[in-house]
């Protein structure tokens, strides 16, 4: 629990989202917010459509039926502003996706000179204390190859975090490092959420999401199975799915 | 004649076991090439000059003096396929992005194109264009000639354009979905993630097919030969019409191959020390 911050009016929200890819539905009559500053883990086993959701949110995937709005932007209309929209809202990945051949710093700054026109001196500025907030300071001119994938995933948060968005998605982000680096990459992710940052996760690490979440979504099948707060939702789960599933992950 | 049948059997057994396909240092490797291709050249020559009767010039006299001409001829080869490789790139690079367009009747178009033209016989294409296009143009008043050999520059560029056309479009599927999903995912332009972040990356991957792709293009180069055009192939011919020697053929032909040898061989070497360094990062 985050008890440092107050929660503010829902930023993100989701009522009766249903996705489907063919005949084969993703998700199914899923209905949630997340309020300003909060921190929500979704967990849930693979397949579940964690991932597909996260993508609906920025639009990287359209919606079948239903709606999403992100700070008053309807995601799913037609005329949708997608600058707008992605301004707000960052995202990470599980396999980081940072651009080969650019530098760390240029990664972190090719968005907000290229995107948003800003003057690349301030923009060098704002990369470089990104840099040195994620804990890489010195590996500025280093190439994605040459850096672990804990160091990589990092570079990609500072590089979602330069757009200055006011949402944070994060994909699994941790999924692909070993124990060692996924604790680093959880450190920073928890920094942000201490300080404010709205954060939704989809996430297989329990520790985590016990100690950070606000709220913990258990989602299968596309369904919302259960949702509470983390203390509640690990320590007394209602659903025998959802005790089913802890006792196997735990 | 008679040094063929000595030569044929060694040189097979020599690439096979000795020298070829062994795991050698690179650089080790294509000087041993080399050298076998010297010796092979020494040796038929000195059986060809042993096997001369005494009172007509030697072979290697008549290569040496018909040279010239023939390097001439290849100097025109290489232009032509200059020539070709840049005009085909210039079109098959945009041909290939087109490929990958959005727009339905574009992409659909630019496939037809690229199909139809990569699955040709580079002679009949040769001909399509020779045949196709007129011997001269009419600009106002003004008449331009169209040179065959211009001609025949543009029907070697077809298979060109239509081959970098998908070495293009292969080079910009080759990177993973995920390049496109973060990029758009921080708001860029379906344009700019195509320059700033998709050709960057995939260009490295092209380059070897690409030289690949020039390599095989000089080589057939000599089919304009059989349209009409003086190219080295037409002048080797020329050569050993006016000497009217048949112990020349192979020698004069021989000497022809090695031209072109020397100009490809290093091309193809060059090439697979860049795929091997692209390996690595991939």
């Amino acid at each position: 629990m985050n008890p440092g911050h107050v929660l503010g009016a829902p930023i993100v929200v989701l009522n009766r989202v249903e996705k489907r890819f063919g005949d084969n539905p993703v998700l199914r009559d899923v209905s949630f917010s997340v309020a300003r500053g909060e921190c929500v883990c979704v967990i849930g086993p693979s397949g579940s459509g964690k991932s597909t959701l996260l993508r609906a949110i920025n639009a990287l995937v359209p919606i079948s039926a239903g709606s999403i709005a992100v700070d008053g932007i309807e995601v799913n209309d037609p005329k949708l502003d997608k600058l707008a929209l992605r301004r707000r809202v960052g995202i990470v990945f599980q396999q980081y996706n940072l651009f080969p051949h650019k530098t760390a710093l240029d990664n972190v700054m090719m968005a907000p000179i290229h995107v948003l026109k800003e003057n690349p001196a301030e923009v060098e500025a704002r990369a470089r204390a990104l840099i040195a907030k994620v804990r890489l300071t010195g590996k500025e001119a280093a190439y994605p190859g040459e850096l672990s994938g804990g160091q990589q995933q990092r570079v990609a948060i500072a590089r979602a975090l330069a757009m200055n968005p006011k949402v944070m998605l994060f994909d699994e982000v941790t999924a692909a490092l070993d124990p060692e680096t996924k604790k680093e990459v959880l450190v920073t992710v928890r920094e942000l959420a201490a300080e404010g940052m709205t954060c939704l996760l989809v996430t297989h690490e329990m520790g985590f999401a016990r100690e950070v979440a606000d709220h913990v979504y258990f989602t299968e099948d596309g369904v919302i199975v259960e949702h509470g707060p983390p203390a509640e939702f690990f320590g007394s789960p209602k659903q025998a799915r959802t005790r089913a599933f802890l006792d196997q992950v735990l | 004649m008679s040094a063929l049948a000595v030569l044929l059997p060694r040189q097979p057994a020599a690439v096979g076991s000795e020298w070829g396909a062994a795991r050698m240092p690179s650089a080790l490797r294509s000087r041993k090439t080399i050298a076998a291709l010297a010796i092979l050249g020494a040796v038929w020559t000195a059986a060809a000059w042993a096997a001369a009767p005494v009172d007509r010039p030697s072979v290697l006299a008549l290569a040496v003096k018909w040279a010239p001409l023939i390097f001439g001829g290849f100097l025109f080869n290489l232009l032509v396929s200059v020539a070709a490789m840049a005009l085909g790139t210039a079109a098959g690079v945009l041909l290939g992005l087109a490929q990958i367009s959005l727009l339905r009747p574009v992409q659909a178009a630019s496939w037809a194109v690229t199909q139809f033209f990569r699955n040709a016989p580079w002679l009949v294409l040769l001909f399509f264009a020779m045949f196709l296009l007129p011997f001269e143009w009419r600009i106002g008043g003004v008449t331009v000639p169209f040179p065959a050999w211009l001609k025949a520059m543009l029907g070697l560029a077809l298979p060109v354009l239509a081959n970098v056309s998908e070495i293009v479009r292969g080079g910009v599927l080759s990177i993973p979905l995920g390049q496109w999903e973060s990029a758009e995912s921080l708001a860029f332009s379906r344009r700019q993630i195509l320059w700033r972040i998709i050709l960057p990356q995939a260009v490295k991957r092209m380059i070897p097919p690409w030289m690949n792709l020039y390599a095989i293009l000089t080589m057939a180069t000599t089919l304009i030969s059989v349209v009409g055009i003086q190219d080295a192939m037409t002048l080797t011919r020329g050569a050993l019409v006016a000497e009217a020697r048949t112990d020349l053929y192979l020698p004069l032909y021989f000497m022809l191959l090695l031209m072109f040898f020397a100009y490809c061989y290093p091309i193809a070497r060059y090439t697979q020390v860049l795929e091997r360094r692209f390996a690595v990062r991939g």
